[in-house]
Formats: C-alpha cells, structure tokens, sequence
C-alpha cells in the first residue's frame, strides 16, 4: 500500500492560542476510506484543513503526494489542490453562482470548455438528487440541497483525495446513505476518501472503513488510524459526545 | 491577447459588479479627458516654442542711428560688409531709405518723413543657424569697431520671457500628465482592493479549489480593462470636439510674426496612445494589486 499522506510531530496553534492539534503522527494510505471522530472542538476541521492545504502546520512535518508541504512551492500549491475535492463543513458555495455552475467551478478552474462540462455536471446533479435544481441560486435551496452542492463540487474532478467535514450534517438518514454510497463508489475507483462525522450509524455503513478519533488536538490511539469495527475500548468517551 | 480584455460570461457570474453605473468608467473618463487635454497643451506649447524659435531666433537686425546721412551711409556700408564676411551670417539684407519710411509712416505721418528727418538705417540678417550668444558678441565686437552707431538685436532676445514663459507652462503641462497618470493609479487601486474585498469568500474558493493567483487576478484585469475601455470611448468623445475647437482657434491666431502650434499627424498620433496607455495601466494597475493582495493568501 502507498501512502498518500504522512505526519510526523504535527502541531497547529492558531495565533497565539492554545494549540488546536498537538503530536499528530499518522500515515493514510491510498484508496483507503478513513473516518475522522471526535467531539466537538476537538479539531477536525483543523486536521482537515491542514489536508486541503488552507492552512500550514505550526511544527512537524507533512507529506502529501510524496511531497514536503513545509517547502513546498507556492506555484505547486494550486496543482496540488485541484487534486483534493473538498466538502466544507460550511459549504462555501459561490452565493451568486447556480447550483450548476458551482458545480462547475472546478472544470473550469482546470480549464474545461464549457461544451464539455455540461454533460458530467448533468451527470453528477442527478447523482445527488437536484437535476430539477441546477438553475436554483444557493440561497434558495435548502441546507440538505446546498450540502448536496457542495459534495457534488466535490467530487467532480474525481480528485485522488476526497475530504468531507460533516457532509451528512444537514441531510435525511435516507439521502446520508445514498451520499455515502457516492463516497464508496468513488473509494473503489481510487480516491482516498476522509470523512469527518459524528454520526456513528454512518461509520458502519463502511464496512472496509478505519476510524481516526481525536480529542482535544490529539490522535485518540497515537499509534494511527483504527481498523473498524473498533474495540470496546476504541469507543470510549464516544457516548459523552454524541449529543 | 483579446481574451486579456473580454470576461466571459461565466466570469462575469463569477465576480459580479454594476456595470455602468460603477463610478469607475466616469473617474477614468474624467482622468483621461483631463490627461488628453493637458498632452494636448504640452504638445501645442511645444511646437509653438518650435515655431518662434524658428521664426524669430535665427533672425537679427542692425540699426545705424547717426543724423549725418553720409556718414550713416558710410556706417552702414562698412557694417554691411562685416556682417558679410561673417561666417555665421547667411543672408544679409539692406533695407532701403523707401522701405523704412513706408515702415514708419502709420507712426510718423508720411508728410513729415521728409529728406530733413534723420532715419536709422536698417539691415536684415539671417543666420545660418539660430544665433548664439557668443556669436552675437563676436558682431557686436567688430561692428563696434567697423560702424560704431551700429546696434544689433537679435529677434529671439525680445521674446526671450515669451519663451521662459511657454517652457514653463510646457513643463506645466507635462507634470500635469503624471500626476493625472499617478492619480488614476491610485483610483484604480482603490477600486481594485474594495472589489477584491466584495469578493473575499468568492477568491477564498477558487483559492481553494486550485485557482493560480494568475487566474484569478485575470477576473479583475478583465472588469477594469472594460471599465477603462468604456472610460476611453467616453473621454475621447468629450476631448475630441474640444481640442478641434482649440485647435481651430489656435490657427486663426496663426499672426505674422508666429504661427502658433497646431497639431500635425504625428502629434496627433501621440494624443492617441493617450488612452490607450490609459487602459493598459489601468489593466497592469488592478494586476499588480490583485496579486499582492493574493500574496498574503497561502
Ligand atoms: N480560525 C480559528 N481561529 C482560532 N481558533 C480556532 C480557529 N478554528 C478553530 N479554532 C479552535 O481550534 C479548536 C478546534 O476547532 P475545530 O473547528 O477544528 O474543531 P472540530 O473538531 O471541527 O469541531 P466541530 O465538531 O464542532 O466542527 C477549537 O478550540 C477552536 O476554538
Ligand atoms: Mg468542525
């Protein structure tokens, strides 16, 4: 197995508080599904958004696609990206873009013509559900819509890794499990998928998938990413924050 | 090339501003107009300078004011004869008895410009290039010698404040023109940051997504490039009746003694990279100020 990402020692302070992520040492392997728990405020969205590359590590060292973030060069920055598809926990949707060309946005980031966009945006629209919806604005479509936006954006490039903070959030039990199965599809045509979730009745859903857990900034099981099922013992302290 | 100017449609989805009614094509407009007409003043104060000093600085006159004709004749020969020899001198010119009464009858009345009245003789002098000083001092000298009524003035010496005077308002003009040139950068940098800021969440997307600074600086090259080319159209419509008009006046002006500065082809070309070199640094300006804004980013 290649690994796709590696830290060592990694540790992220924002200004000059407390630090959100200490000690973090783990390597992701490619074509793994790996999920990311812990309760709120643990720093998920920061280990995440060390991953998508918003955000450089205080110390440590990161490796991602074989590469050393620490020097790497800001002309490889945009490269790299375009090869993380990225569900914000917050959507981040363009307010004055249509459902479709948010969707788009990436295609043409990468400099699809629009001629050849059309179809794989139809395509991935109906995916989630909102074929009927491409001309809609986001703010008038609902939370579970956006969210399907967003996952959508996502996903089309088919990057090599997929990060999802929270992307059930907002949806129906039903639309969480045909998303995720989008996810694992995705999984089995090569993409390294890490979800964020509190939802533990999602994480069984992904019978091949590994459990990361933190709390407060730190790696659950330092050793790395647990195999699911988890142990009794992996799942401590899960009830205090289910809620 | 052309795609440096014209934002697609999706562009235009994507950053959003009020067309028009922006105030950015009225300031360039405005800018540009005033930046036209002060090119236009400095290019016209310019060939204006050029015409007197071709006109004026390359001529003189030397007047022999003595009442005794004969020796006035006498003086006038031999001073006639100097400038000759003078290497300086292209052309001299004798102008006779008849000449300079004709000249001063309107002053005088022509009843009293009898034999009785003591004239100055008058001698025209061209040089072949336009009289420097020293040279003026070298016939001062030998006239002084040769003829000592004789007096030289050279034309270009009267008009010398008219000259000090049009340099000044030339370089006026020019210093006009960089401000103008500076203000307008400023405008556009202002204009440029507040739309990188009305657009925040949207470059923090993109940026996300994997858009180079290089694409998405294009974004708003492309807004103000059309901004500054609809400022342009606006400016050259308002400058263009207005310096025809000017340049009308200016050649009814047209005296003897100068023909004031009008415009020729090649000034006129100039006036036209007027605005085009005003898009062009409007374009580099919203650039240079979207990539450093987006240099802060990672
Ligand atoms: N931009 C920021 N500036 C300062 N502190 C921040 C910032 N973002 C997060 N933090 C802090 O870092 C810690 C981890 O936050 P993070 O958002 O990563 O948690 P989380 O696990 O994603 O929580 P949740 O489940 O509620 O989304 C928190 O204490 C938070 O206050
Ligand atoms: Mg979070």
């Amino acid at each position: 197995m290649d690994s796709i990402v590696q830290f060592e020692n990694v540790g992220l302070r924002y200004g000059t508080g407390p630090e959100a992520l200490s000690d973090l040492s783990f390597t992701l392997f490619s074509g793994q599904f790996y999920f990311l728990t812990g309760p709120s405020g643990a720093g998920k969205s920061s280990l995440l958004r060390l991953l998508y590359l918003a955000q450089r590590p205080s110390r440590g060292m990161i490796r991602l696609f074989d590469s050393d973030l620490v020097t790497l060069s800001r002309d490889r920055m945009p490269g790299f990206r375009r090869r993380i598809g990225v569900v914000f926990q917050d959507f981040r949707l363009v307010p004055h873009l249509s459902a479709f060309d948010n969707i788009a946005l990436p295609l043409r980031i990468a400099g699809m013509r629009d001629a050849d966009l059309a179809t794989p945006v139809r395509e991935i629209l109906d995916w989630v559900g909102l074929s009927a919806r491409g001309d809609a604005l986001p703010a008038t479509l609902s939370g579970g819509e956006q969210q399907r936006v967003a996952i959508a954006r996502a996903v089309i490039t088919r990057p090599d890794i997929l990060v999802a903070d929270e992307p059930t959030g907002n949806v129906d039990p039903e639309m969480a499990v045909k998303l995720l199965r989008l996810f694992e599809a995705l999984n089995r045509m090569g993409t390294t998928i890490i979800v964020a979730t509190h939802d533990i009745h999602l994480m069984t859903r992904i019978k091949r998938a590994q459990m990361m857990r933190l709390e407060g900034g730190r790696l659950f099981d330092p050793t790395g990413a647990l195999r699911y099922p988890p142990k009794p013992s992996d799942l401590r302290g899960w009830e205090e924050d289910k809620g | 090339m052309l795609g440096a100017f014209f934002p697609t449609r999706h562009d235009r989805r994507l950053i959003p501003q009020a067309r028009l009614t922006g105030p950015m094509p009225w300031v360039i407009a405005v800018m540009l107009f005033l930046t036209l007409l002060a090119a236009a003043a400095a290019l016209a104060l310019g060939s204006a300078a050029d015409q007197i000093n071709a006109d004026l600085a390359g001529r003189a006159t030397v007047q022999i004011v003595n009442a005794d004709s004969d020796a006035r004749q006498r003086q006038a020969s031999a001073a006639e004869a100097v400038l000759r020899s003078d290497r300086a001198v292209a052309v001299v010119t004798r102008v006779s008895d008849a000449e300079v009464r004709s000249l001063l009858s309107p002053w005088l009345g022509s009843s009293a410009l009898s034999d009785d009245i003591p004239l100055p003789s008058l001698i025209d002098v061209d040089f072949r290039r336009n009289a420097s000083d020293a040279t003026l001092g070298r016939l001062r000298d030998a006239l002084a010698e040769a003829a000592p009524d004789a007096r030289i003035d050279a034309h270009g010496q009267w008009l010398r404040p008219v000259f000090e005077l049009i340099g000044t308002l030339r370089w006026l003009a020019i210093a006009l023109v960089v401000l103008l040139a500076l203000a307008s950068i400023a405008s556009v940098m202002l204009s440029a940051r507040s739309s990188f800021a009305a657009h925040a969440e949207t470059i923090d997307i993109m940026h996300l997504l994997g858009s180079t600074h290089q694409q998405i600086a294009r974004l708003f090259q492309r807004r103000i490039a059309l901004d500054a080319a609809l400022g342009a159209l606006i400016a050259c419509l308002l400058a263009a009746p207005v310096l025809w008009l000017l340049g009308r006046a200016a050649t009814r002006l047209d005296s003897g003694l100068v023909s004031a500065g009008s415009f020729g082809p090649f000034d006129w070309l100039l006036l036209a990279t007027v605005p085009i070199a005003g898009i062009a640094l409007a374009v580099v300006t919203a650039r240079m100020t979207v990539l450093g804004a987006l240099r802060k980013k990672l």
